[in-house]
């Protein structure tokens, strides 16, 4: 009995610890907590008083445009057809600015990420460089590009085009590298071991290991550049955006053509969407069983 | 697929396989160049080349990174105006006038560097071009134009009956009836830190910072360096002041806008989640709810809520809380079906309730994942919330497209575009040090 007293001694020492511990840590949540609660609220003050109008003016406002749209849109559902085939051309090239900027924005990450991966590089020196211009291209956002283009080339789909593909570039060039530091390189030390060139290796080794994830990512890039190829012609880009504003500039009583805009819009995003997670998911079960 | 295996060939399905493979590596390439052929003429990229702008290339950049003076001669009462750009905000007092500029009586004489040099004498205006000789202009109508040597005008002097244009390396003389105008150009930002009206203007940096530290006062009413902080503030060319409140709305936005959502998420992910969700139906209406939230997009909240909440900060962060609120809900709650059991029920088992279940049993397992999330989120809108800004009329966003909308105000695009950078990356490093910190202290912790 006698070892035991010195145990239950410690263990009332570690519990005390234990208990001690515990308390500190709940103090330092605590203290967070109330921290993020008082930045939270103070900071929507801020934003409350900088707005034109009161959430609580404005919050009993929120369905009223939407109920008028929908009020309208129903009492000229007979209109809706005629107004989504005259906004169709529009469509398209909204979605046309995001299939091909995310086909390139895809295609120049793939070099950046390559370009920035050690093992993978073709010049191991520009590693950092390739990393800072993925950083920098992922940065800029999408609108400051597309307006110094739009007074550069005119109005038109491209300056919408290019400024998303280089954002593209840029995350995709993150996310690519990520993917490529995992890759295997025994494929490529057996490649290299029959004489294979960076191109043959890379070609071989490299994009049999990575597409899978390469093809999920730009799918889902391709679910963000949808929406941001509408909301950047809303800002003057061309494409629904612009349709849409023009939709809204003609106010009350013309709100048919906009909501006939908005379903159009919220039917390609859904449908985008949804193609876009069946394509993901085919992806990864192919990945797994294979 | 084993028994077709057995029944043919190996050698001739190995190579029918690879045949399959080759064939998709050339077809897909093949693909994307047909559409890419598509788009280069849906695009009209041919076209591009006459509507591009090249011209307003030039302006951009050189705009960007050099500002020129204006002097500026009523040729009906001969009086002299030295303004920045040409704004009327920004000219010069008479005690301030550049050196270069020398006027005596009648006669203006302007001194633009390399031996260039420009003169207002009453009725004749004269630039003396190195190499080629006096230009002399006569105001009269029609406009007299003489040049140095007889022959055709050369082509950097743009000449009518009205008006003359002579542009060179150095500057550029505009002529007309009723005024002179010549520009100077100068490398840099003018103004950048005091404007005219400051009594530190002209100022060098030594000289700001000897004045800071001196008890002499440059402005009576103010200690020195309140007057610096002060003039630059309020500076009334860059607004400095203006720009950095847009700033901070801008992150702002961002900040409400990300958590706001993961605040609204997290009680309804649970519900969405399959084994914490307390019916079917309930389950099944929230995610729809979800999907929704995310279809809708960001652009239509956002002019929705402008409709209700009028322009301003609050309307842009209320419309990203509720579009991220869809995507929150949705990876939460995928965060949450992977939650391990075993936890939930140690500390069930212990006699807690629902609440204590949830707060010790499933929050801890989760919150790195979450975290790691709404920070990932924060980055991202910290972007978007430039371009909602620009809609919802708040922010750095707003500022910059009315500056681009000036199409003169390049310096202040491109200040604003580095602003706009550098807080995103600044937001980037942010979050991204919170995640290390977050995530490994709980790791360490537990």
């Amino acid at each position: 009995m006698a070892t035991v007293l010195p145990a239950s001694a410690q263990l009332t020492e570690i519990r005390e610890d234990y208990l001690e511990l515990t308390r500190r840590r709940r103090m330092y949540s605590g203290i967070l907590l109330i921290a993020f609660a008082v930045t939270f609220i103070a900071g929507f003050r801020i934003a409350e008083n900088r707005n034109a109008g009161t959430f609580r003016d404005g919050f009993h406002r929120i369905f009223d445009f939407p109920r008028e749209l929908i009020v309208e849109a129903w009492e000229k559902s007979a209109n809706l057809p005629g107004h989504a085939a005259r906004a169709f051309p529009a469509l398209v090239e909204t979605v046309n600015i995001a299939l091909v900027s995310t086909l390139i924005g895809c295609l120049l990450g793939t070099a950046l990420a390559l370009g920035g991966t050690r093992g993978l590089a073709y010049w191991p020196r520009l590693i950092p460089v390739m990393r800072r211009i993925s950083d920098i291209f992922r940065a800029v956002p999408e609108i400051v590009i597309a307006l110094v283009l739009i007074f550069v080339m005119g109005g038109g789909p491209m300056p919408a085009m290019i400024a998303i593909a280089i954002h593209t570039a840029g995350a995709q060039g993150k996310l690519f590298s990520e993917v490529n530091e995992n890759v295997d390189l025994k494929p490529l030390e057996g490649l290299a071991s029959v004489g294979a060139n960076w191109w043959q290796r890379t070609w071989l080794g490299v994009f049999p290991q990575v597409m899978p994830n390469y093809l999920s990512y730009s799918l889902l890039r391709l679910e963000i550049n949808i929406r941001a190829s509408a909301i950047l012609g809303f800002v003057g880009a061309g494409g629904i955006g612009s349709e849409l504003r023009n939709a809204m500039t003609f106010g009350q009583g013309r709100f048919d053509e906009a909501a006939a805009i908005f379903l159009m819009l919220f039917a390609t995003i859904v449908i985008v969407d949804q193609i876009s997670s069946l394509m993901r998911n085919s992806l990864t079960e192919g990945h797994r069983t294979a | 697929m084993t028994a077709i295996a057995m029944t043919t060939d190996p050698r001739e399905d190995a190579l029918r396989l690879i045949g399959r493979k080759r064939l998709i590596a050339m077809g897909v390439p093949a693909l994307a160049l047909l559409y890419l052929t598509y788009i280069f003429f849906a695009f009209d990229v041919p076209g591009l080349a006459q509507r591009a702008r090249m011209d307003n290339a030039v302006i951009l950049l050189s705009d960007a990174v050099s500002y020129k003076i204006h002097v500026t001669r009523d040729n009906r009462d001969d009086s002299i105006t030295v303004s920045v750009e040409g704004s009327r905000r920004a000219t010069f007092p008479q005690e301030h006038i550049p050196d270069w500029i020398v006027t005596e009586g009648n006669r203006t004489v302007i001194d633009l560097n390399d031996g260039h040099v420009v003169t207002y004498d009453g009725p004749l205006v004269t630039y003396d071009l190195p190499d080629f000789g006096p230009i002399v202009i006569t105001i009269d109508d029609p406009i007299g134009l003489d040049l140095p040597v007889a022959g055709p005008v050369p082509e950097f002097i743009n000449a009518s009956d009205s008006r003359v244009v002579v542009t060179t390396s150095a500057g550029r003389l505009t002529v007309t009836r009723s005024r002179a105008d010549t520009f100077r150009y100068f490398w840099g930002w003018e103004l950048f830190f005091f404007d005219l009206q400051s009594p530190f203007f002209g100022f060098t940096p030594g000289e700001v910072l000897r004045a800071a530290f001196s008890s002499e006062r440059v402005d009576p009413a103010l200690p020195n360096w309140q007057a610096i902080i002060r003039d630059v503030w309020y500076n009334s060319i860059w607004r400095h002041g203006e720009v950095v409140w847009a700033i901070g709305e801008t992150a702002l936005m961002a900040f409400l806008g990300t958590f706001g959502a993961a605040i609204i998420a997290l009680p309804l992910a649970f519900v969405a989640a399959k084994n914490f969700a307390p019916s079917r139906v309930a389950r099944f209406g929230v995610r729809r709810l979800f999907d929704f939230v995310r279809g809708v997009d960001a652009l239509i909240f956002t002019i929705i809520l402008s409709r209700a909440f009028g322009p301003g900060p609050m309307t842009g962060a209320l419309a990203i809380m509720i579009t991220d609120s869809g995507s929150f809900g949705k990876l939460f709650s995928e965060a949450l079906e992977n939650t391990d059991r075993k936890q939930i029920e140690g500390v069930q088992s212990t006699g807690a309730n629902a609440i204590q279940r949830y707060r010790f049993g499933v929050i801890p397992q989760v919150m790195p994942v979450l975290l790691s999330q709404v920070l990932y989120f924060l980055e991202s809108n910290t972007r978007s919330a430039t371009i909602i800004g620009a809609i919802v009329g708040g922010g750095i966003g707003l500022m910059l497209t009315q500056a681009i909308q000036t199409t003169s105000d390049w310096e202040k695009v491109t200040y604003y575009m580095i602003l706009i950078v550098l807080l995103v990356i600044a937001m980037d490093s942010l979050s991204g040090w919170l995640r290390r910190k977050l995530i490994k202290g709980d790791e360490a912790g537990r």
